[in-house]
């Protein structure tokens, strides 16, 4: 074991942090005035944010050379993501693009699809949405209904996808389309790349529980979509989905993340009183929040760990679903501790000089609920820890 | 950056498994947790063959020259294995606290006959008002006599001194000071047979454990048994940093172990779903069943992660030691707590008899909660040491 960096990565991580410093706008602390983010003006800034991390070269840095990335290993790949979370720098406004479905692109596209998708991707010019989930089908995926039915050069798509973060500001979608009814479920799923523009497509907004609407219902009344954009062969999309999961994982569980959090937990510790004193140094709060900081410890040696693995080639196994259920059960009890200490200040959301942070704990505190539902419940995580890590039988 | 186990390490893991597997069977644990002392001389024999017992004594002292981390990998394998016997106390405390505060004599005194299993030695630190594992806990009075020290009083709780040749007592010789409070604590080695120790062994659920009470009646100790240490004639030594080096090491031993139990009962636990059949079909097909061996799971691997930082921490980056080795105490004896019950419930019934082996790693849990401090000990000390 060692755990120090490389000299090549220490080298990228102090450039990294040198240049954070000069160019980076903070303000990536999420809250409810993020519900004015999908004004235009915001969008333009964000892509403009994009484009300089791109002139950087941090943009899409774990790509292929030949593709417009740099290449870089997983170890800088890491080190640039917790940098810019420490830093409290926005992500890339194109995220789902650079991490999910160009990744996904280089590893099955054709040259031309690469040619035509891969470069607006890295400039922040294409945004993209990811088109999975349908009101009937959450967990249980590949019960997905959206049909892709061929008529001469195109195919045809109906249905309705949900829960689409990002649709109504994005240029496309990357969806899964049932493109043959017959076939065993798994077996009828092609990953079809749908040009947001196309005639017959409506993107209805969905009001979250945060008051926030940046989750949309897409739907499709035939329309038309080049069979040319479905990306790894027709009624292969469940192989070419489960690439772009794998890509997903990569992005989850970034324990700076849970380090911001900490440290504001901390600070709300020691500012606010209990029994007369800082709140800091009542035994109960001090032996929950020494927990914490040991929970988080252990999730920061797993990625670690994690890292280590997937640089020496192995299969990661089921360790990305104990990483996402332990770590956002873990961010929401932070959210969760911070509240509470902040007392009946903690629900204050806006509109008064009482609101704590600028309301980010109770945001954070729905917020991280959200991210225990998304990407595959924290029961569907057990249900795959458990049958696929322990090779208990399939369930009832 | 590197965070994984070397090929030496996992060859280590194997040839562990494999001689504790056929040497050290739950049969002949049972047999040794049922026996009035609690020890097995020939199963010593085997670990010093195989050179575990002076794992952390220096190659010129008869040893293996290795590194805690090496010996986390072993005590994971005797965690699972329920092993008896004084590993912790004999291999990794005394000799910790021999190589960091003995002097050259004493280190050639002992550590070849610990290495050897000629010797057990074990640590007698806590006592009965508040045991507790720093220097507060310690309250009992090391004299000035002529040509050494005079010990006296109780204390608890220290394994295997019914048949330790050497105890490494600590003793109050000045003023607390330091964040622990073990500055002005002395170390004194005190022979198992010195004149005026008197040893009691205590029965606890944890028959593979044998915790004694030790009475100290003005036990004298010749300066040349006396650890370099504040309050004798050699002022301003090094006893409280041997202590406190020990007491980590014991908490990262503790912890390894306590992770090797509790994968070691979720595995059982697993074994036994998938062929238990209720309702026409395993109980392990219920999600239930499933989401509890789930949960086991993923809280066992992040400690793991913890426990091999904390371990390698301890030689690699001493500084950040003390933290590394209060977070893995405190997390992974909690995870061999709740680990074990989930094992023990995932039986039912069967689980609850004395027949089944699951109640030795349940019961394990809960003496390694308690030993070198419990696990809102070290959160205080995770406290402490963050600047809370």
């Amino acid at each position: 074991m060692d755990l120090d960096l490389a000299p090549e990565d220490k080298t990228f991580r102090d450039a990294l942090r040198a240049w954070l410093r000069e160019n980076a706008p903070r303000g990536a602390r999420r809250g409810p005035r993020a519900q004015e983010a999908s004004a235009a003006g915001e969008i333009e800034r964000q892509r403009v944010w994009q484009r300089k991390l791109h002139a950087a070269g941090y943009v899409g840095i774990g790509w292929p050379r030949a593709d417009g990335g740099r290449g870089a290993s997983l170890t800088q790949q890491t080190i640039l993501s917790e940098e810019m979370t420490r830093h409290g720098a926005p992500p890339p406004i194109g995220y789902l693009g650079i991490q999910m479905v160009g990744p996904t692109i280089i590893q099955w596209g054709t040259e031309d699809q690469k040619r035509k998708f891969l470069p607006p991707i890295l400039h922040g010019e294409d945004l993209w949405c990811q088109g999975y989930s349908e009101p009937g089908s959450g967990s249980d995926l590949a019960s997905l209904k959206t049909s892709a039915v061929r008529d001469g050069e195109d195919l045809v798509v109906n249905g309705q996808k949900i829960w689409t973060s990002n649709a109504h500001v994005a240029d496309w979608i990357f969806c899964l389309v049932r493109t043959d009814s017959e076939a065993p479920k798994h077996g009828g799923i092609s990953y079809l790349l749908i040009d947001m523009k196309t005639p017959g497509i409506t993107v209805r907004p969905l009001v979250q529980m945060t008051g926030d609407a940046t989750f949309n219902e897409v739907f499709f009344d035939n329309a038309r979509v080049p069979a040319a954009n479905v990306l790894g062969g027709l009624n292969n999309g469940w192989a070419v989905a489960n690439t772009t999961l794998v890509h997903e994982r990569h992005m989850l569980g970034n324990p700076m993340h849970t380090q911001n959090l900490f440290d504001g937990l901390l600070r709300i510790a020691r500012r606010v009183r209990r029994n007369g004193r800082p709140a800091i140094e009542d035994p109960a709060v001090r032996d929950r929040v020494a927990g914490f900081r040991i929970e988080m410890e252990a999730m920061r040696c797993k990625a670690w760990r994690d890292l280590t693995s997937a640089l020496q080639g192995k299969n990661p196994g089921v360790e990305p679903s104990i990483t996402k259920l332990r770590t956002t059960w873990l961010n929401h009890r932070l959210a969760e501790m911070a509240l509470e200490l902040l007392g009946p200040y903690g629900p204050l959301y806006r509109g008064s000089k009482h609101v704590a942070d600028d309301a980010f704990w109770p945001y954070e505190f729905m917020f991280s609920l959200g991210m225990i539902i998304g990407g595959g419940t924290s029961q569907i995580q057990r249900n795959i820890i458990a049958q696929r890590g322990l090779g208990l039988p399939r369930g009832h | 950056m590197n965070f994984a186990l070397s090929d030496e390490q996992l060859e280590l893991q194997r040839s562990a498994r494999q001689i504790l597997s056929a040497e050290c069977p739950m049969t002949r644990v049972r047999k040794i947790a049922g026996s009035p002392a609690g020890l097995d001389p020939d199963l010593q024999r085997v670990f010093a063959e195989a050179g575990w017992l002076g794992i952390l004594v220096p190659e010129s002292l008869g040893g293996a020259g290795l590194g805690l981390l090496d010996a986390a990998v072993l005590l994971h394998e005797l965690g699972r294995a329920v092993a008896p016997g004084p590993f912790i106390v004999s291999s990794i405390g005394a000799v910790v606290a021999l190589r960091a505060a003995g002097t050259r004599a004493q280190q050639e005194a002992w550590l070849p006959r610990i290495a050897s299993g000629d010797a057990i030695a074990t640590l007698a630190i806590a006592e009965g008002e508040e045991p507790r594992f720093d220097g507060p806990g310690i309250q009992a009075r090391a004299a000035r006599a002529a040509g050494g020290a005079t010990l006296s009083g109780i204390k608890m709780f220290v394994e295997y001194a019914h048949v330790a040749d050497l105890l490494l007592s600590a003793f109050r010789a000045g003023k607390p000071s330091g964040e622990d409070g073990l500055g002005g604590v002395g170390l004194f080695a005190v022979p198992g047979r010195a004149k005026g120790l008197s040893v009691v062994p205590l029965v606890s659920i944890d028959e593979t454990r044998r915790p004694c009470e030790a009475r100290f009646r003005n036990v004298r100790v010749p300066i040349s048994d006396v650890l370099s240490g504040a309050g004798t004639k050699r002022s301003g030594g090094d006893a409280p940093r041997g202590l406190r080096r020990a007491m980590d090491a014991c908490a990262i031993a503790i912890a390894a172990e306590s992770l090797g139990g509790a994968e070691r009962a979720l595995e059982g636990a697993v074994e036994y779903v998938k062929v238990r059949e209720q309702f026409g079909r395993p109980v392990g097909s219920f999600q239930a069943v499933q989401h509890m061996a789930a949960d086991a799971l993923a809280q066992v691997e992040p400690a793991r992660s913890l426990l091999w930082y904390a371990a390698w921490a301890f030689d690699a980056r001493p500084k950040e030691a003390p933290l590394a080795a209060a977070m893995a105490k405190a997390l992974c004896t909690d995870v061999y707590r709740e680990v074990s019950r989930a094992a023990i419930e995932m039986h039912g019934g069967i689980g609850f008899t004395w027949e089944h082996d699951m109640h030795f790693w349940f019961k394990r849990a809960l003496s390694n909660a308690s030993a070198f401090g419990d696990a809102a000990f070290h959160r205080e000390r995770v406290a402490r040491l963050s600047g809370f």
